[in-house]
């Protein structure tokens, strides 16, 4: 078997080198824990040995956090705090041990991989991009398990520990530096030889590691008991206001800090170990880390099942400046692509460049891009009011207006300066791609790119393929995807692909609740409670009503009755309310755009026509009837059918695209996993027959989809891996 | 790569920026931003793989005194390659022809294929020096090692010392303004005032006629102008659509108050803008693909004394490059005449009939009289705008432009340039 652990000895110094292998980066396994193990005793004993350096035998990751399969495979708290244990009581020996050593860092550096770290003497990073530290198991639903709750807080203060510990963000090098989180920043170069120098000093007892104190706020928030309960108070109210008690990881995260203060260390030690397994054991968790395997897979995933080599895509045209248009330019760009940004005149693509500038220059203010990069990203969009420049584009976006002539002109218009080879791609949201391809000459080298608006913020991006779509086109499109930094999955043709088509049954029973008299505020609130960022309501303000309103008639053309919109958002439309982009919509907004209370106006607009306007009363009193859980079950489970409809009919390939497509692509709750995993947790019966109930009441909406019956009477799931 | 000499220069494609009046909507970029824009856009619409150039040379005429090599700066933009070989030149208002032809020269010689040349200038946006006694003490400030040491330092400056000093656009030699060389050159060969009104006049006019039937602006690019990217310019702004004979006569003339005859009417604005072309060997374009716009068929350099008339020199020039042509005047279909001052075209034209100019060129008949109806057919650098570093580079492809707008064959343009200098090119449409 070989070894991920190697040493050789210069000067008394052993330098250690992690390189697991088989894999591209290093992650802390059973395997290597026990190879550290019998490492550092062999260490400990050999009096050839004064010092160590730990390094990574990987070109650009340091140790990138321990191995998410091996938690998985445990499952039980009990079994999980064991193991937190055993890893702590290694980098308790190592950081103990006669030998002091320094951790010389170069890559990413996360989770476990910090901690053993933090167990280091002393600690170089580089001075480079790829250098990053962090704790992210809250993302998994997880607390670091392996010391870092006790021994963060110690090295960097209580609050920058808990900003990391809670955030899960990474710190690059040079900050890192800067709040004491590593010991020197040096040029990857020089980092092996400076790490030796530092061990030899170490053991000399030529130099001692600096410590920060931090400062007067230190003192009086950090130093002293009544700081420190104030910070953590502060720091669990703060956590309880944005996970509105979904996510309990933080919380025990909290916890476990705030008992190496109260109990001393070994007590926090040993909370850590307790809250780690415990933590392991949630449904939370094990919903995050699906989540996050499912993503993973999809990292690796071309998008067809046939092989074929993606294309190189360096150059693309978009057509439209409008801010979908300026979006995928603003992202593109920063990936060196040069970009042909047309429109119909030069004060909207004037409106494109400033938009493209506002998402690119945010990064230059944040100090995650160099004034250079700023200037070559600007450099990289070439605006036009005609086609020139479009001869030598390998994919074209097109994002003009919802209007399939007007797609249709512009698709002719574009096919006839574009090159044999290059790809269109259209970035409708609500026009079954089939549509537009009528009007092409090229139907195999057409297909959508649906992107989520803000583009530079949203993750998800929908590749919609129709029967014509050759698989390299759909292969290259999901590679410049992926190099796009999006979450990308691959869906069939049909009206609102996969993403908008859960939506709309979920959006329109939100608009019947509205039309039965239930008030605004209740309805987001009570899906926000569920677990959504936003309620559905807010959710239509933010998208635009105009843009609902005409994807809910596509809808409802499509599939009759079952997608129907209600009548209100139509009347809202009608009187002009649009939404937060017109300053008004269902809600109020000031001069900036910022949201507030909901409009009693709005009421007015289709109260009295609506099946519950008599019960009504008051502007926005509504209904004394209807209960959070009732909303939350009819636009939950309208949406849960859909989504099964979707994977009935091929619409999407698997059910893990569809949880990743629902919770990337409008925030379903993480926590629940997407609305596949959520149904297995329910169970397809007890869907069925609330489904069935809710039919009863509201005919026709809630029909159960065919495989739902089906998977209710086998006692099926989804997914074959789901252990609860 | 290795030489293969003797490759016929193709001029495959040019772009510029709208020519903008300094002070107006270009304030806010530099000259190298302004490069940047130019070059980024002439990629973007030839569809040229920027992989394949490997060589950027630009003129400006005065450069950034934290980036002088202007070309190099330019040559960092991102869809090129960061192994293009860059150097920028200066000949006054020829710098971009001292661009093209140097590019030319190195394609010629077949050291390389593909060259994009060109220049830029913005006049917002001068250098502002200290004076001498200040930069004395800023110097022994930044030298001393003392607080004290600073201090005494700094304490040497006098209120005289704090007015900055501007360029002027003066000869460094002789210390006469251009503009008061242009007065001389009026009065030696007997340019009337009228005349010279007139020429403006005719300037004005067909800059707007080939802005408004788009002869002008298709070799225009938009400009998005950054920053805040809250304005865009389509167009030159300095053209007077609406100028008339009477208005230009009414005008003072700046230089020589009692006996002068230069005005603001006809003379060249002070403009910021840039203007590039695409050059590859005949071959290379043939291989990519590309159908030029021409060729380079000669040029010819040329000087004289500054303190004599300072903008005659394209007579010298032009001799030289049509007997290298193996051309005459009458093959010649067009002609594009640099206009820095009405004056100095009136003055050019005379020359070019001039035994004695012939003479002084080292020939014994005078290239002889441009027609009037072959002449800056679209205007020029009074109406159009005159960018120095970048001029040089958009006569180049107005004049291929409207050769091949003309179904003609040869064209013939002059530069004049501070220090005395000239420029003359023949070009041939393909």
């Amino acid at each position: 078997m070989s070894l991920a652990v190697t040493t050789s000895v210069h000067d008394g110094v052993a330098i250690v080198t992690l390189d697991l292998p088989n894999s591209p980066v290093n992650i802390i396994t059973r395997g290597v824990r026990d190879e550290f193990t019998t490492l550092f005793d062999r260490l400990e004993r050999d009096q050839n040995v004064r010092a160590a350096i730990l390094v990574s035998g990987k070109p650009d990751t340091f140790i990138a956090g321990a191995d998410i399969d091996e938690f998985l495979q445990l499952g039980t708290a009990s079994a999980l705090e064991r193991l937190s244990r055993e890893g702590q009581l290694l980098l308790d020996s190592m950081e103990r041990t006669r030998i002091p050593v320094v951790a010389a860092i170069h890559g990413a550096c996360l989770g476990g991989g910090l901690e053993a770290v933090l167990a280091c003497r002393y600690r170089i990073a580089t001075d480079h991009p790829k250098t990053v530290l962090g704790l992210p198991e809250v993302q998994l639903g997880l607390i670091p398990g392996g010391g870092g709750t006790q021994r963060l807080p110690r090295l960097v203060g209580l609050r920058s520990a808990l900003d990391m510990i809670l955030t899960g963000k990474n710190i690059r090098a040079k900050k890192a530096l800067q709040m004491g989180l590593v010991d020197e920043m040096v040029h990857p170069s020089i980092l092996r030889k400076v790490a030796m120098q530092r061990a030899r000093e170490l053991a000399d007892g030529t130099r001692k590691p600096a410590r920060k104190n931090g400062g007067i706020a230190s003192f009086a928030l950090e130093r002293n008991p009544a700081g420190r309960s104030f910070v953590l108070k502060k720091a669990r109210e703060s956590v309880l206001a944005k996970t509105r008690g979904h996510y309990p990881a933080p919380l025990a995260a909290i916890e476990a800090v705030a008992a190496g203060y109260s109990g001393g260390k070994a007590h926090g030690f040993s909370e850590e170990s307790r809250l780690f397994g415990e933590m392991g054991g949630t449904d939370v968790s094990k919903q995050l880390v699906s989540l996050f395997f499912a993503t993973t897979a999809l990292k690796k995933d071309t998008g067809v099942s046939t092989d074929v080599t993606p294309a190189q895509v360096d150059r693309i045209a978009i057509l439209g400046a409008g801010f979908m248009g300026a979006g995928i330019a603003s992202i593109a760009v920063q990936q060196g692509t040069m970009v042909r940004m047309k429109d119909a005149d030069h004060t909207r693509v004037a409106k494109g460049y400033s938009a493209i500038r506002d998402v690119v220059k945010e990064r230059l203010v944040k100090k995650q891009i160099t004034r250079t990069q700023f200037s070559d990203y600007m450099s990289l969009v070439g605006g036009t009011v005609d086609y020139s420049g479009f001869g030598g584009v390998d994919l074209v976006i097109e994002a003009v207006f919802e209007d399939l002539a007007v797609k249709h002109k512009v698709l002719e218009e574009v096919e006839a300066v574009i090159g044999d080879q290059a790809i269109f791609a259209s970035n409708t949201s609500t026009i079954p791609i089939a549509r537009i391809a009528e009007a092409s000459r090229h139907p195999e080298r057409l297909l959508g790119m649906h992107f989520f608006s803000p583009v530079h913020k949203m993750p998800l991006l929908e590749v919609i393929v129709t029967p014509a779509t050759l698989d390299e086109v759909t292969a290259t499109v999901v590679a410049y995807g992926k190099k796009l930094g999006k979450t990308v999955i691959v869906v069939n043709d049909g009206p609102g692909f996969y993403v908008n088509r859960i939506l709309s049954p979920y959006i329109n029973e939100a608009g019947r609740l509205l039309d039965e008299g239930t008030p605004i505020d209740q309805i987001d609130k009570a899906l926000v409670e569920f677990g959504f960022p936003v309620g559905p309501i807010t959710l239509i303000d933010e998208v635009g009503l105009d843009v609902a309103a005409k994807a809910g008639k596509i809808m409802a053309d499509a599939f009759g009755a079952r997608l129907t919109p209600p009548a209100s958002v139509a009347r809202v439309v009608e009187a002009g309310r649009y939404g937060r982009k017109a300053k008004k919509g269902f809600y109020r907004y000031d001069a900036e755009g910022k949201k507030g209370d909901p409009d009693p106006e709005v009421y007015t607009l289709f109260r009295s026509s609506a099946p519950g306007a008599d019960k009504a009363g008051k502007e926005g009193a509504g209904v004394d009837v209807i209960t959070n859980a009732e909303i939350q079950q009819r636009c939950v489970l309208a949406l849960l059918n859909e989504a099964a409809r979707c994977l009935q009919e091929g619409v999407i390939r698997s059910a893990r695209d569809g949880d990743i497509g629902a919770v990337y692509g409008f925030g379903f709750p993480p926590f629940r996993g997407g609305p596949f995993r959520y149904m297995d947790a329910l169970g397809a019966a007890a869907v069925v027959q609330q489904l069935e109930e809710l039919n009863g009441r509201f005919p026709g909406r809630f029909e159960p989809a065919d495989t739902l019956v089906e998977m209710a009477r086998k006692g099926s799931r989804f997914y074959t891996d789901t252990k609860s | 790569m290795e030489s293969h000499p003797n490759q016929r220069v193709a001029i495959v494609a040019g772009v510029r920026t709208p020519f903008v009046r300094a002070g107006t909507l270009f304030k806010t970029i530099s000259a190298i931003d302004l490069g940047k824009l130019c070059v980024a856009e002439l990629i973007h619409r030839t569809n040229l793989d920027g992989k394949e150039v490997q060589a950027l040379v630009f003129g400006t005429v005065i450069p950034s005194v934290v980036a002088p090599n202007i070309a190099r700066e330019v040559s960092l933009l991102p869809m090129l390659p960061k192994g293009v070989q860059a150097f920028s030149v200066s000949r006054a208002c020829a710098s971009a022809n001292q661009a093209i032809t140097d590019a030319a020269d190195q394609i010629s010689l077949g050291h390389l294929d593909v060259a994009i040349a060109g220049g830029s200038e913005s006049l917002s946006n001068v250098p502002i020096l200290h004076s001498q006694g200040m930069a004395e003490a800023l110097v022994l400030a930044s030298k001393a090692k003392t607080m004290g040491g600073r201090v005494r330092a700094l304490a040497r400056i006098r209120p005289k010392d704090l007015i900055p000093i501007t360029p002027a656009i003066a000869e460094p030699s002789t210390g006469e303004t251009m503009g008061q060389s242009a007065e001389k050159m009026a009065k030696l060969n007997n340019i009337s005032r009228d005349e010279q009104d007139q020429f403006a006049l005719r300037s004005h006019r067909l800059a707007a006629e080939g802005t408004k039937d788009g002869r002008l602006t298709a070799e225009m690019m938009p400009v998005y102008v950054p920053p805040k990217y809250e304005s865009s310019a389509t167009t030159d702004n300095g053209i007077r659509e609406d100028t008339s004979y009477e208005q230009l006569a009414q005008l003072k003339p700046v230089f020589d108050r009692l006996y002068g005859s230069v005005t603001a009417g006809n003379a060249s604005p002070l403009t910021d803008g840039a203007a590039c072309v695409l050059l590859m060997s005949e071959q290379k374009a043939k291989e990519l693909g590309y159908a030029p716009l021409g060729y380079i068929k000669s040029y010819a350099y040329a000087a004289l004394d500054p303190g004599e008339q300072l903008l005659q020199a394209p007579v010298l020039a032009a001799p030289w490059a049509l007997k290298r042509a193996g051309l005459s005047l009458k093959d010649i279909d067009l002609v594009e005449m640099h206009e820095a001052f009405a004056a100095q075209v009136l003055s050019n034209l005379r020359g070019l009939e001039s035994q004695a100019w012939a003479e002084r060129a080292g020939f014994t008949s005078p290239v002889g009289e441009v027609d009037r109806d072959r002449l800056n057919v679209m205007g020029g650098s009074i109406s159009i705008g005159h960018p120095f570093g970048a001029t040089g580079s958009r006569i180049t492809v107005t004049l291929l432009n409207e050769l091949r707008r003309r179904d003609k064959q040869f064209g013939l343009m002059t530069v004049c340039a501070a220090g005395g200098m000239g420029f003359a090119m023949v070009v041939e449409r393909a």
